[in-house]
């Protein structure tokens, strides 16, 4: 009993520790998310599995498991869909998907987290973190607080048949893809465009990191930096047939909750180009 | 003499009337696709997909894609394994495709024949066109390609081209 009660409590202090983790500010040096489907054309309805890690390496699973709390499937009707055989293990966490309809299929996150330190009445620096539904939380007789905003997006995209963009419409928060070519859409060599929106409006001259996978087999991580153009768009020609990690983020002085003084939004998805 | 010079009248206008159309309503065009013989342990029949492509890389006309037609559960699965056809035109099909579609096909020559009376080249415009002939195997690799033409042909054309793994001689042979 003891010792069932122990693991319990051990598994639940891993989790989390993970969640910690998944909900991080990225940055480039650092532990990279991802959701990373089996395949992203298909030609036939049918069923894909898909993980989802944060990881050393792209795209293995070495350092802990991406939690999906927040997970939203948006079905090419724009309908939301829900996963199957949903598990959390040491390193990733997997889900099956049913493509039932013909169309594409974005698979993503969303999180929306609210950070801050302040000064309990002792004087004590405190941490706390939270979401706008819980800014009650923040004990009364807290000081100097300082209020931070985190918007992270982490995504990929399927198609079973022919692609369509229903569920590519960007939802007007935070940092977003509003793709020109469409990510199913993607081979070695031809130039695709993507655009980016902040708060759906046009990022100009943000910065995009394109890395590729299989990093565990090189030396190099091969990583491509560009920057959108006025419009947010930013073209990008990959070199190779592989999956890819993207990432872009942004920090300003305009968070959603008011009372919060900087706002970071970030922005990951995984691709699949194929061979010319 | 009233009679023949009637006749030979009427052939008169016949050939002026014939004039124009005459180099479409003659057109053919025959395809020789190689399917290697391979000798590796697991060996299954290639998908193939044999199509036009116009300079924009947009589909003109399909001519044949062989698949597992007899599985009707997993035969079309597989069928986004010819990327670029599937990129390109099979994305937009259902199947099967009526005169396009067919079984896979053993190892050895096979030949396909069109004119331009009827099927995909009856509404081929004149033109610069790619033959495109794509091929992927289970278990195995997957192969593109390409024979530029002309259509309508100026004259008797035969055009080859050769894949190196899953494709042997490829020819296309012009009739205007």
């Amino acid at each position: 009993m003891n010792i069932n009660k122990n693991a319990a409590k051990r598994i639940s202090m891993h989790a989390g520790v993970a969640a910690l983790f998944a909900c991080l500010p990225f940055s480039a040096e650092a532990h990279r998310a991802f959701i990373v489907p089996s395949e992203t054309v298909l030609s036939a309805n049918g069923w894909i599995t898909v993980d989802a890690a944060v990881s050393n390496d792209l795209f293995y699973f070495n350092h802990n498991p991406l939690r999906l709390e927040n997970l939203k499937i948006v079905g090419p009707d724009g309908a939301a869909l829900e996963p199957a055989n949903m598990n959390t293990g040491k390193f990733r966490t997997t889900f099956d998907l049913n493509l039932a309809t013909n169309g594409t299929y974005k698979i993503g996150l969303a999180n929306d987290v609210l950070m801050a330190t302040y000064e309990d009445e002792k004087g004590e620096r405190k941490r706390w973190r939270g979401s706008a539904q819980t800014l009650n939380e923040l004990p009364a007789n807290a000081k100097k607080v300082e209020l931070s905003q985190n918007q992270n997006r982490i995504e990929t995209f399927v198609t079973a048949g022919k692609p369509n963009d229903v569920a590519l419409k960007p939802s007007g928060t935070g940092l977003e893809l509003v793709p020109v070519t469409h990510p199913n859409d993607l081979f070695a060599g031809d130039p695709a465009t993507f655009g980016f929106m902040l708060d759906g409006k046009p990022a100009a001259s943000l910065k995009v990191t394109v890395v590729p996978g299989a990093s565990r087999y090189r030396n190099k991580q091969n990583e491509m930096d560009l920057t959108t153009d006025a419009s947010g768009k930013v073209s990008i020609t990959f070199p190779d047939a592989g999956m890819y990690w993207l990432q872009a983020s942004v920090q300003d002085d305009k968070p959603s909750v008011k009372q919060a003084k900087q706002r970071r939004a970030s922005y990951v998805a995984t691709f699949e180009v194929l061979p010319p | 003499m009233l009679l023949s010079r009637s006749a030979s009248l009427a052939l008169a206008v016949l050939v002026i009337a014939g004039l124009p159309a005459s180099p479409a309503a003659a057109g053919e065009m025959s395809l020789a696709v190689e399917v290697p013989t391979l000798s590796v342990a697991e060996y299954h029949r290639p998908y193939l997909a044999a199509w036009l492509e116009r300079e924009d890389q947009s589909v003109a006309a399909n001519l044949s894609v062989w698949y597992q037609t007899g599985n009707r559960k997993e035969g079309t699965k597989w069928l986004a394994e010819l990327r670029q056809w599937w990129r390109r035109s099979g994305r937009d099909q259902t199947f099967p495709i009526d005169g396009v579609t067919g079984p896979t096909k053993p190892a050895g020559t096979h030949q396909v024949r069109f004119n331009s009376k009827q099927g995909p080249l009856a509404s081929l415009a004149a033109g610069k066109y790619q033959l495109v002939v794509e091929a992927a195997r289970e278990n195995g690799g997957r192969e593109v390609v390409r024979i530029p033409f002309e259509w309508p042909a100026k004259g008797p054309q035969s055009l080859q081209a050769r894949g190196t793994h899953e494709l042997g001689a490829v020819a296309l042979n012009l009739t205007p």
